[in-house]
């Protein structure tokens, strides 16, 4: 192509005068939009205060939470008195009945916890040093108050007569007088396995599994193997069995709502269609139903029939039940609307009665593409599922949100999204591959 | 064609009639064996869904239409005044029938009744959460989309990053922000925006991916970098899917931001779960009235957009996307 003269150029302009000369309102068009969000995002700053909010937020805490979802802290108490020092845990400490950690040694009348490399606290009676990469801090424990010598390091501060090291990740400490508050803080979910009420408790596998096999039986009326998944099962800071449960109900609201959906939106999808079903007040009344089914919201249907079934997943079922039976129906009718009407017409042609003409003029066409709606919305409601369930409606929803209130569970809530992620991921895994099957490689 | 014609066929043709029969035979049996392995999985879900309710199904199902009972208010038009917050003749003092603590006052004595204050809110969320996972969605969809990024591992890490986006439940990040933020409207619009990102870049990249390569290739001839073949010559192509798809999530949002705000996120949601709670009808009703009106008008108003959008199109595939 040689290059354009303005001769060309005139010729274009004058056979295209809408590409080169378009209207005012469609040249600015883009920043009269730009223009609209950017206002809309203003009025949102102001009308959420958001600006207040984000910074009245207390962001350290997001950190620790964080943290919490895939650590745990212990906490023992170093008590030191004119006798000496004694470590104390909690009753119901990770460690069990009688810890006897590797961090936290006793010699005679002095205690040494470390925190990993570099990092110590050596406790005694009358003073504390605090070692960390390379600094030292010692501080004297007097009856007014814990006084620290020389000038404080970064990661020490003073508050009153207390004095808090930090450790970073691995812990801090609180120097009281009297008292030194420790918490050590380790990766990983403590007692995932067994609690530290079972007999399998702080074992090897190796170990387990011999108990398992050849071990003379703990309980008498029960094997070791049950005993050890009796234990696992009702693991008192995990439980393994409730999480499960509520899991097997999250995942069977989702599986019964969709197929009931389906199965009834299906028939009702035909007199819906108004090429199937020639009747005007038929497809209105089915449609407007379909309307009504959808647009009350699945949280009004979910609060509903918490109120009549009472919590559970019937709620849950027939929360999705109802809202996907409205759905699916619009979206199955649009489909019939669709279709081709030469398959039907053949089939009519040869007399063959209405049921068959739907039989082998329609289903063939729309089988599929219903199929793969169903498996779609199956995949959709493995996720809905989850969020219903936190008003009542049955589920892992609810035990997630309790859960998070408390604010000091955050590793169960890690291990519940855990598995909620493994199970949307396989089950999106099914429904692609069954889609991919059912509509050829369109997907 | 009756089946009695069989007798003339030839051998072949009769060798083919019993192939025939014998894959329809076979098809036959897997519908068979589909549809029981379904009845069995139903009926044991509903066996263990029924096991594990605190009701049971039938010893509930006479008190199924009991929540009608939570529908009906003494009077009709006690619904009206509960929906413009009017003073009802029935008020006891409680919060059943009046609550002007609610109201928004704009100016003077005119006030934003507050259920029309809390909707607003609920579709504010819906709509700043859509335009901002809209946002990131549209940067993000770009390094997912084949035809654009030839490395397999930043497309790898796009399209992963907004898979654990969308998966992630809503709930635990509007919970994980309530914690930080305290309970409001801001955790759901996170919860909301960060799903809508991921929901959003998957239909986005699609898009991108079946987007005709002339105008890119056209670009390149004349050198231009990855940025300008993609503002000129994809962006051009895609905007009006894109923006089909952003207002389709933005009816899902808005159903969305009223679930979170039944957990704690405010707005309409939480209304109406406490007005059920605490069995005040007209209320109650005013709120589904309210929601119902929203809903359908937000519906409407997408479909009649997207219509002028894209045509038609924006109908072929229905529902909901998620």
């Amino acid at each position: 192509m040689s290059t354009m003269t303005s001769l060309s150029i005139a010729d274009f302009e004058s056979r295209y005068p809408d590409v080169f000369n378009p209207s005012i309102f469609k040249r600015f068009m883009p920043l009269i939009i730009g223009a609209g969000v950017v206002l809309y995002l203003v009025y949102c700053w102001w009308f959420f205060s958001i600006g207040t909010v984000l910074a009245t937020g207390q962001w350290q805490r997001a950190e620790i939470y964080a943290r919490d979802w895939i650590s745990y802290a212990i906490r023992t108490t170093v008590r030191m008195s004119p006798e000496g020092t004694t470590i104390t845990y909690p009753r119901f400490s990770e460690l069990g009945d009688n810890p006897k950690p590797d961090w936290a040694i006793q010699q005679g009348n002095e205690v040494t916890v470390t925190f990993g490399a570099g990092k110590s606290l050596q406790i005694s009676p009358t003073q504390v040093v605090a070692k960390r990469s390379g600094e030292e801090l010692l501080v004297l424990i007097e009856a007014d108050g814990a006084k620290p010598q020389g000038s404080l390091p970064e990661w020490a501060t003073l508050k009153e007569d207390q004095v808090t090291v930090n450790f970073g990740f691995a812990g801090t400490a609180d120097i009281i007088p009297e008292r030194v508050v420790v918490s050590r803080r380790f990766l990983g979910w403590a007692n995932f396995v067994f609690d530290t009420a079972s007999p399998f408790w702080n074992k090897s596998i190796s170990e387990v599994a011999s108990m398992i096999v050849s071990g003379e039986r703990i309980k008498p009326e029960m094997s070791n193997a049950a005993l050890a998944f009796d234990n696992i099962w009702y693991n008192s800071s995990w439980q393994h069995g409730d999480v499960w449960t509520k899991l097997l109900q999250t995942i069977v609201m989702a599986f019964v709502g969709t197929l009931l959906a389906t199965l009834v939106s299906f028939p009702l999808a035909f007199i819906a269609a108004r090429n199937i079903m020639p009747n005007f007040f038929a497809n209105q009344i089915t449609k407007r139903f379909f309307d009504f089914l959808r647009s009350v919201d699945m949280l009004i249907w979910a609060l509903f029939f918490t109120r009549a079934f009472g919590p559970g997943p019937l709620a849950g079922i027939s929360a999705i039940f109802f809202t996907d039976t409205g759905t699916l129906g619009k979206v199955y009718s649009e489909t019939l609307e669709n279709i081709d009407d030469k398959q039907r017409e053949g089939v009519k042609s040869v007399g063959a009665a209405p049921v068959n003409v739907q039989r082998y003029g329609v289903l063939p066409q729309v089988l599929p593409v219903f199929a793969s709606q169903a498996l779609y919305f199956w995949e959709s409601n493995t996720r809905s599922a989850t969020i219903i369930g936190a008003v009542g409606a049955g589920g892992i929803g609810l035990k997630l949100w309790e859960a998070m209130r408390t604010n000091t569970n955050w590793h169960n809530v890690a291990y519940m999204v855990v598995l909620i992620l493994a199970v949307i991921f396989i089950f999106d895994g099914i429904s692609n591959a069954l889609r991919s099957r059912l509509m050829g490689k369109q997907h | 064609m009756s089946r009695a014609n069989s007798t003339e066929l030839t051998p072949d043709g009769i060798e083919i009639e019993r192939h025939w029969q014998e894959l329809a035979g076979r098809r036959r049996a897997y519908s068979w064996l589909i549809g029981i392995g379904l009845l069995v999985a139903v009926s044991g879900s509903l066996w263990f869904a029924n096991e594990s309710n605190a009701g049971k199904f039938f010893d509930r199902l006479p008190h199924f239409f009991d929540f009608a009972g939570d529908l009906i208010p003494r009077d009709g038009w006690e619904v009206w005044r509960a929906l413009f917050d009017l003073p009802s003749p029935y008020f006891d003092g409680s919060l059943k029938f009046d609550y002007p603590e609610g109201r928004v006052y704009v100016f003077g004595a005119f006030y934003i009744p507050e259920y029309f204050y809390k909707m607003l809110e609920t579709l504010n969320i819906a709509i700043i959460s859509t335009l901002v996972g809209a946002f990131f969605g549209f940067l993000l969809c770009f390094l997912a989309a084949k035809n654009l990024v030839k490395s397999k591992l930043i497309r790898f890490f796009a399209r992963r990053y907004m898979e654990i986006l969308r998966a992630f439940p809503e709930i635990v990040i509007a919970g994980f922000f309530a914690a930080i933020l305290s309970l409001g409207p801001i955790p759901a619009m996170f919860a909301v925006g960060i799903h809508t990102v991921g929901a959003l870049g998957k239909l986005f990249f699609e898009v991108v991916e079946n987007a005709d390569m002339k105008a890119d290739e056209g670009l390149r001839a004349v050198g231009a970098n990855w940025f300008e073949r993609v503002g000129f010559g994809i962006v051009p192509q895609v905007m009006p899917n894109f923006m089909s798809y952003a207002l389709l999530r933005l009816e899902i949002n808005v159903r969305a931001s009223t679930i979170i705000g039944a957990v704690g996120g405010g707005g309409i949601g939480e209304e109406l779960r406490l007005s059920i709670g605490r069995g005040h009808q007209a209320k109650t009703l005013a709120i589904i009235l309210l929601l119902l009106a929203t809903i359908i008008a937000v519906d409407q108003f997408s479909a009649w957009l997207r219509r002028r959008l894209i045509g038609n199109q924006a109908f072929a595939f229905g529902g909901k996307q998620s």
